[in-house]
């Protein structure tokens, strides 16, 4: 067995470090999480030349290695952990080359940790551009490295990438800078101390309390006996290590690099006069949001509508097909119906996540941060926060994730527990399908009155966000330092290789992350919605010829009555039926009441959870959106779901919290189950009064 | 003067940075003193500002900015 070298990307954020990850593994790769915590953890295989494989890590971005957040201290923990299984043979710093100062920083310190590494410059195709040229041999020999020149945008340079990887043995792991030089008499005791440690690993692992404190202390000596110095001095050392540090590099680019000003172009400086503009700025903020939903709705339409009705199809023929019988039952109402509850979302899934990674590749989304922070802080909440709030909209999952880059906690708090108002992907097969059942068509200054309705309904989940923020902030007694810094990088055009692994990557962990529930909880109900105790249920069929003898029925009306006492006895209807009066002042029967009740697992259960119990008993090929718009109000007559009900479950839905993927996310962050409790009560309890309301008005 | 009071378009050269209200990522980032500053951008209320640090350019909010202190290279 050849063995793999392990590598490590490391480097700034927007260097287009993952677009080298890209580069080098393509599909070759897979999404997981470290062990315990929810930081993301990227890797995948890339072929060598000579018949050598390489494992490769995508670390997350990070400015240098003092840790400030979880996703930092997963980068400082591999690097200072020889024992651990990713322990990089080879680590590859990725730089940009516009920013080349910068983003060197976090290079000497890996050197420093003599861990043999090679520089790869990207975007080197906008040199020209910008008017910069590279002494390339000075920089190697100054900086004690290889370098390989890159562009992922023109697939220049992979080569000799994975060139000087294979030869990762050829490499030097001197360091760049001394370290006993930022304080001679401190790290000479330190020295004494250890005499067999690196001094810079050391340094490090002294430091990470200051910044962070969660560093595993036992994957190096315990340094608990040598803390001579108090928490201020650290800070200023670590102040005079980053000046240094800049000392150095700045004489390494003297000769390295030159830059001709006058030939460099510079589109940022146009775009962001217009971009982050007092007026301009808010207003094409406004008009993209618009046109995302606009286009999610419109673009998603038709394969949905294809999607369902293909579905449907399916189940009717393997009903006709297969031998008659449980099996094939469970098979065609169960596990087809919830199959095509999971698929149904792919289109506009896809749609959200397609706009959400081109936002952010481009660099907009920055000055989305910048517009917004002086707004959102008036609301106890970042600029920062603004992105959670939008990649919300795919999942509230990730985006309470997206909050670890808010320094401030209450802020960050604040973050956390009101994401999950806003409009999630697993909100809108809810919303879509009773919009299309209730609002009717038509179009207002060329918007569909359905479109709008989705664009309200996405702005009234984020009012929700905002306003229960400004609440929170009001009566939350947390004292913590206001500090905000967000880089603002260049423009770029997004890559399609990168947009497009995106989407792959995040729609195939929504069909099968959500679709394993979905489809177990379809199956759960179709068991449920199938048998039942008692002879209500087992004697269905001469209790309902009985009642209705004398109204002399065709044999079609008399099944459909049959299937309908059948299902009113089942375990799920006997379920129903006892939850019914609690639901009822809000305009649903008890079928609406055991969608809500299994939307407490995943709220986008609810079609599939309808269609399954609709399926049951039904023979016809029907798509669920028929059977939804035929079911009649058992009470007061007319379709089920009219305005009145429609609007009032649409609250409900846009308010309540029904997603346990979400608890527990909020549990890790926070590390209680304090906030997740209350997000659960609080938010379900205001959706049960708003969504009464709705629908005491309309009736 | 402090980098607070800086105007758009105009430019600055760091002089010094308190370390006990400046979190050590901004230093990384660039915010040293002998650094040149320009303020490139300015929300309405002029908080956050977008900076441009010895080529860097990054958002902070004016309270932050109240910590550095600069002087004007040139008062055009």
């Amino acid at each position: 067995m050849s063995k793999q070298i392990n590598v490590a990307l490391i480097g700034n954020p927007n260097t287009g470090k993952t677009s080298v990850f890209n580069a080098l593994t393509g599909l070759n790769q897979k999404v997981g999480n470290y062990p315990g915590i929810t930081v993301e953890k990227k890797e995948g295989v890339c072929k060598l030349p000579r018949g050598l494989k390489a494992h490769i890590i995508d670390l997350p971005g990070t400015y240098s290695l003092n840790a400030s957040s979880l996703d930092e201290s997963v980068v400082i923990e591999l690097l200072l952990n020889k024992n651990d299984k990713d322990y990089p043979d080879v680590a590859v710093v990725i730089t940009d080359v516009e920013n080349l100062k910068r983003n060197l920083l976090v290079y000497t310190q890996i050197k420093d940790l003599e861990i043999p590494t090679i520089l790869v410059i990207n975007m080197s195709d906008r040199m020209a551009y910008k008017g910069i040229s590279l002494d390339v041999l000075h920089l190697e020999k100054q900086l004690k490295t290889k370098i390989a020149l890159v562009s992922t945008r023109k697939n220049k340079g992979i080569d000799d990438l994975k060139d000087l990887i294979s030869n990762y043995k050829t490499l030097s792991a001197e360091p760049c800078l001394a370290t006993q030089d930022i304080d001679t008499a401190y790290f000479e005791g330190l020295k004494k101390a250890f005499p067999n440690q690196s001094l810079y690993k050391l340094w490090l692992v002294i430091t990470q309390d200051v910044n962070f404190g969660k560093v595993d202390r036992k994957t190096i000596a315990d340094t608990s006996a040598f803390k001579t110095k108090s928490e201020t001095d650290l800070k200023r050392l670590q102040q005079k290590e980053t000046i240094k540090r800049y000392q150095f590099i700045n004489n390494v680019l003297k000769k390295g690099q030159t830059i001709d000003l006058n030939s460099a172009k510079d589109l940022r400086i146009k775009l962001d006069r217009i971009l982050t503009h007092k007026v301009w700025g808010y207003l094409i903020f406004f008009l993209i949001l618009l046109t995302i939903f606009q286009a999610i709705y419109d673009w998603a339409e038709v394969p949905m509508d294809f999607i369902d009705s293909a579905f449907a199809s399916l189940s009717e023929w393997t009903k006709n097909t297969l031998p008659a019988g449980a099996f094939t039952n469970l098979l065609a109402e169960g596990v087809i119906s919830g199959l095509g509850g999971i698929v149904i979302f792919i289109p506009q899934i896809a749609f959200l996540f397609l706009f959400i990674s081109v936002l952010e590749e481009s660099g907009y989304m920055s000055r989305v941060v910048f517009l917004m922070d002086r707004i959102m802080r008036r609301f106890g909440l970042s600029g920062k926060s603004v992105v959670p709030l939008i990649s919300g909209t795919a999942c509230a999952i990730p985006a309470i994730m997206a909050t670890r880059n808010i320094e401030n906690w209450k802020e960050r708090l604040i973050t956390i527990l009101v994401t999950p108002f806003t409009t999630c992907s697993a909100r809108l097969p809810v919303y879509l399908i009773i919009i299309s059942l209730v609002i009717p068509q038509g179009r207002f200054l060329g918007l569909s009155y359905q479109a709008l309705t989705l664009m309200l309904l996405y702005l009234i989940g984020f009012g929700a966000a905002v306003g229960s923020a400004y609440l929170l902030n009001k009566f939350m007694k947390i004292k913590s330092k206001s500090f905000f810094v967000v880089e603002m990088p260049n423009y770029k055009l997004p890559l399609f290789k990168n947009v497009a692994l995106t989407v792959l990557e995040k729609t195939k962990s929504f069909v099968f992350g959500a679709g394993k529930i979905i489809l177990a909880i379809s199956i759960v109900l179709w068991f449920l919605a199938s048998y039942g105790p008692g002879k209500e249920f087992n004697n269905a069929k001469e209790i309902v010829t009985e009642q209705y003898a004398s109204q002399n029925l065709s044999q079609e009306e008399l099944d459909q009555k049959v299937a309908s006492h059948k299902l009113e006895h089942s375990f799920i209807g006997i379920t129903g039926r006892a939850i019914e009066p609690a639901i009822r002042p809000l305009g649903y029967d008890w079928k609406i009441g055991i969608a809500i009740v299994s939307s407490f697992a995943a709220r986008e259960v609810f079609v599939g959870t309808l269609a399954t119990i609709y399926s049951v008993g039904s023979d016809e090929e029907v798509t669920i959106k028929n059977r939804m718009a035929a079911e009649v109000n058992p009470i007061l007559g007319g379709p089920l779901f009219n305005l009145a009900s429609g609007i009032s479950l649409l609250l409900f839905y846009a308010f309540a919290m029904q997603c346990m993927s979400t608890l527990a996310i909020v549990k890790r962050e926070t590390n209680t189950w304090k906030w997740p409790m209350f997000q659960l009560v609080t938010m379900t309890v205001f959706a049960y009064i708003v969504a009464l309301i709705a629908y005491q008005v309309l009736k | 003067m402090t980098l607070a009071e800086l105007k758009r378009g105009q430019q600055g050269i760091i002089k010094d940075v308190s370390s006990k209200s400046i979190p050590l990522k901004l230093l990384e980032m660039g915010c040293l003193p002998g650094n040149a500053v320009e303020l490139v951008q300015v929300a309405p209320f002029s908080d956050p500002m977008y900076l441009n640090i010895n080529g860097t350019h990054l958002a902070i909010r004016k309270e932050t900015a109240t910590h550095i202190l600069i002087e004007t290279a040139t008062n055009e």
